[in-house]
């Protein structure tokens, strides 16, 4: 829902929740109006500039590649990015087959390295169709699949977090880790869109 | 707490105690198709459908439990398995390698 910040607007019943929870919990001495703000700029500091990181250290660095197949949350504290709690998967995409990433039953969604989800990963028209007719789906997001090409979808159903690694493209030879990590958007890495060279 | 230690290719605290995992990659695995209340992470879509064992992922509290604000233990060895699109959909309009790959814990599995 799209409010106009500059205009007053009653808080909605979540709204209302939320601050009522919020201001319990502080009175409670449970946490403190810091911590909920430091937790909000941690949040807001996940961007998908942190996934592309890693794609764009596995494009160049085969032995890296392979740390990252075998163990997606060890591979990931090489480069400082903490993956707390979660298993990280993440799955290759070839000439063969093609990745891409859902959660059927909520939002589950790798946020440690893409941050906070799209919209349209938690609508039910994604949910329920990227694994009923994920090439219909794909094709929505302009990316038509040969059909020599696997689809596999990957369904977070639990305790696993899952990020797609794209194919470098053909026309990035040399290009260094920084350009191309420029090139690897949010979408690629869920798998809905392949890396472009403009 | 204890050292966590390797299982194939994933790591797995060993925090708590634990199930012994049954199947391996490569299992042909059928779940359960049953209906139960409750937080189930088991998606209705493959109940009662056959698939196969892509990988044990490890170990975890059963959700199902700590819904219910119980410990979750003993911990619940967790299964990727994949199914092939057409047995999920008979209509599905796709090539025959396609398929969807779903968390699946071990209490709702059975060896098909």
């Amino acid at each position: 829902m799209k409010q106009d910040p500059g205009r007053y607007q009653p808080l909605s019943y979540f709204q209302l929740m939320e601050v009522s929870l919020r201001e319990l919990l502080v009175e409670k001495g449970v946490t403190t109006e810091a911590e909920v703000r430091a937790t909000l700029e941690d949040v807001r500091a996940r961007t998908p500039e942190r996934g592309a990181r890693v794609v764009a250290r596995a494009w160049t660095d085969p032995e890296f590649k392979a740390r990252l197949l075998a163990d997606g949350t060890k591979a990931c504290q090489e480069l400082g990015l903490d993956v707390p709690a979660l298993r990280l998967v993440v799955v290759e995409n070839t000439p063969r087959v093609h990745n891409m990433i859902v959660c059927t039953l909520c939002s589950c969604y790798p946020r440690m390295l893409l941050g906070l989800p799209p919209d349209w990963y938690k609508s039910r028209n994604y949910r329920s169709r990227a694994v009923r007719e994920p090439r219909a789906v794909l094709a929505e997001f302009g990316l038509r699949l040969p059909d020599e090409v696997q689809v596999r979808v990957h369904d977070s159903s639990a305790d696993m977090r899952y990020l797609v690694l794209p194919m470098r493209p053909a026309q990035t030879a040399g290009w260094s880790e920084e350009r191309l990590a420029g090139i690897v958007t949010r979408d690629c890495m869920i798998g809905v869109a392949v890396p472009a060279v403009s | 707490m204890p050292e966590p230690e390797k299982q194939g290719q994933t790591t797995i605290s060993t925090e708590g105690s634990v199930v012994d995992p049954r199947f391996s990659a490569g299992d042909r695995v059928r779940v359960r198709k049953a209906y139960p209340l409750g937080h189930i992470r088991t998606p209705f879509y493959v109940r009662g459908l056959t698939g196969e064992v892509e990988r044990l992922c490890g170990s975890f509290p059963n959700p199902e439990e700590l819904a219910q604000m119980r410990d979750g233990l003993p911990r619940r060895p967790l299964y990727r398995v994949r199914f092939v699109q057409h047995d999920l959909w008979p209509d599905y309009r796709g090539r025959d390698a396609d398929a969807v790959e779903v968390e699946i814990f071990e209490h709702w599995l059975e060896l098909a």
